[in-house]
């Protein structure tokens, strides 16, 4: 492996001309029993995982006749996509149109996903990597705090954003957003990997701190935070605000869709719709980070 | 006026030394602060009071503690369920989550974010577990009825959720369907930032097989993620409380099942805080269940240290 430093770039591991032309094709350690016992397994256990989602593509194609079939079935016989034009209907005729449901989604997802991932690096970084006192109390502050069980603060917690005189506005769900434990706690024990003579040849170079840490540890880190986007994208696709958004126009589109699913038997067409579009656009956003993270694969994991 | 020498130095002076580290932290501590230590420092304290939302609180001391731990049957009811459901679900579910994120390491291309779909999907959006109760309806529509009503395994439907026999089985198998989650993906991203040139070294130095290879190489490279896996599975497998309200709860939605055979810790806890108003007491039932995890985390995170020794 050849470090190469472009002009302005990060330090790239690049491989050699030989290494991506010759690599060898059998893998070490690995036998064919092995690989056979270990596949089943996966495919048995995959096959249990998947189960439920395979209902919940079917349920949202079949016509209502068939969602109360007796007996019931699991794959569809007469496809439709009436359960989504009903439900696109429904969702039109609300008072507060869709796209305004959808921007709501789309403004709090984007900030709270972005400015976690970043509030909570740019905190990780001196915890992996300096060395300061009050850094043990600090770290295992964070770690504490993700078992304690979030019900019960939810009261003291309205009570701080409505002093602070968020309460009621977007801000209300992205703020606690940035401060979420889960993102330092990753972050930081990936950054721990890094071995410190690559920081070390950076401030050879030159670079400040905050350089560092935005062209040297954080291209290295780039699984760990493409997961933590993954991660912070669930949390926040599972938190509608209801606590905090009264005013309609400010709900995310979770919340106005929940509603539908919501409305009993006659619903219940629409409601299969609903379980599959909220399923969906979380699925699609994990399928486009996760192909990025297979894009750093290339380079073959974080070297000296 | 003489100068005190002081060997330690001032906190002016560490602060100054240290101002970057500070400065990159400070954005997120004082949101921390402000959204995580506050509320739960206030709950702490609530804990130890009367607290029904509506008046203002008064302080009773242990009271709540001592009411909890001696003479609340309901609340040994869900100790035990929540320690049944954590001590099956939570290392079947972390062993698995790292077997199947090491195996999917093989894996490339396509196939690979296939495979990491199929195991992550379940945990990707919150809702989707609903379709259990469709699979677990009571009547002749149920899927699982419907099924073994027409293999002729049975002659009619069992009410599975409202039978109390059922309920912690079938929440042990839809946790564990769900709890492939957050480890699962910290260990496949993890996996991926390791040296590979640790595995020809190690083959040189006489590895045989995967497994030696697993323990002596692959683990412990990845400790760091080992044990944030462990965090979060003992959050999530001693938290278990969105299944058991849904599935096992009468009417869905409510914290109560049939002789409380479904509660949880949290169930109790949502029970008693926003049901019955005692946010007094719900805050002592958060606190202990606090104790009880970090508890489990000390003793977890003691015997990964010895992986790969």
């Amino acid at each position: 492996m050849v470090k190469v430093r472009n002009s302005d770039g990060p330090i790239v591991v690049k491989e050699t001309f030989f290494q991506k032309n010759f690599r060898r094709e059998r893998k070490l350690n690995r036998s064919r029993a092995g690989n056979v016992l270990l596949f089943v397994f996966m495919g048995l256990c995959g096959a249990f995982m998947v189960m439920p989602l395979i209902i919940v593509v079917n349920n949202a194609l079949k016509p209502l006749d068939e969602i109360f079939q007796f007996p019931p079935r699991i794959f569809v016989r007469n496809p439709t996509t009436e359960n989504f034009t009903d439900l696109f209907i429904s969702m039109s005729e609300t008072w507060v149109p869709l796209s305004r449901y959808i921007l709501n989604s789309a403004v709090i997802m984007v900030f709270s996903v972005f400015g976690h991932v970043i509030v909570a690096s740019l905190a990780a970084y001196p915890l992996a990597k300096h060395k300061f006192p009050g850094k043990k109390l600090l770290f295992s502050l964070v770690i504490l705090s993700l078992m304690f069980t979030w019900q019960v603060t939810q009261i003291p917690n309205y009570v701080i954003i409505s002093f602070l005189g968020i309460n009621n506005t977007y801000l209300a769900l992205i703020i606690p957003a940035w401060g979420y434990g889960i993102g330092l706690y990753l972050m930081k024990q990936f950054m721990e990997q890094i071995p410190d003579s690559l920081i070390e040849s950076a401030r050879i170079d030159g670079a400040g701190e905050f350089r560092a840490f935005w062209r040297i540890i954080m291209p290295n880190v780039k699984p760990a935070w493409l997961t933590l986007m993954i991660f912070q994208f669930n949390l926040m696709w599972g938190n509608t605000g209801y606590l905090f958004l009264r005013s309609e126009e400010l709900k995310p589109l979770q919340f106005a869709m929940q509603h539908i699913a919501a409305g009993g038997p006659r619903r219940a067409g629409e409601a299969m719709a609903v379980l599959f579009v909220l399923a969906a656009i979380p699925i699609t956003f994990f399928l486009v980070c996760q192909s990025s993270i297979l894009e750093t694969m290339t380079t073959s994991g974080i070297k000296e | 006026m003489v100068k005190q020498k002081n060997d330690a130095p001032s906190l002016g002076s560490i602060i100054a030394k240290n101002k970057v580290s500070y400065m990159m932290m400070a954005p997120y501590f004082l949101i921390f602060t402000t959204f995580t230590i506050l509320p739960v420092a206030a709950s702490l304290f609530i804990s130890l009071t009367y607290f029904n939302m509506l008046e203002a609180p008064q302080f009773i001391g242990w009271a709540n503690y001592l009411k909890l731990l001696l003479e609340d049957d309901i609340f040994m009811i869900a100790l035990k369920n929540t320690m049944i459901l954590a001590i099956i679900t939570g290392p079947l579910s972390y062993v698995l989550c790292l077997l199947f994120a090491w195996i999917i390491n093989e894996f490339k291309g396509r196939l690979r974010a296939f495979l990491t779909l199929v195991f992550y999907a379940p945990s990707i959006s919150g809702q989707v577990f609903f379709i259990w109760t469709i699979i677990f309806t009571g009547d002749r529509y149920g899927i699982l009825n419907g099924f073994l009503l027409r293999w002729g395994f049975m002659d009619e439907p069992v009410l599975w959720m409202r039978d109390a026999k059922y309920i912690l089985p079938f929440l042990i198998v839809v946790q564990l369907w769900l709890s492939l989650g957050t480890g699962f993906l910290a260990f496949i991203a993890g996996l991926q930032t390791i040296d590979k040139s640790l595995y020809e070294a190690a083959a040189i130095d006489g590895i045989r097989n995967r497994w030696q290879e697993l323990w002596f190489v692959t683990l412990p490279a990845m400790k760091p993620q080992l044990m944030f896996g462990a965090v979060m599975q003992i959050t999530a497998s001693f938290a278990i409380a969105d299944i058991s309200l849904w599935l096992a709860g009468d009417p869905p939605g409510s914290p109560v099942s049939v002789n409380y055979s479904g509660s949880t810790i949290v169930t109790h806890l949502i029970d008693n805080g926003t049901i019955r108003f005692e946010m007094g007491y719900a805050s002592a039932i958060a606190t202990v269940l606090f104790i009880l995890m970090v508890g489990t985390n000390r003793l977890v995170q003691r015997l990964l240290r010895r992986v790969g020794n």
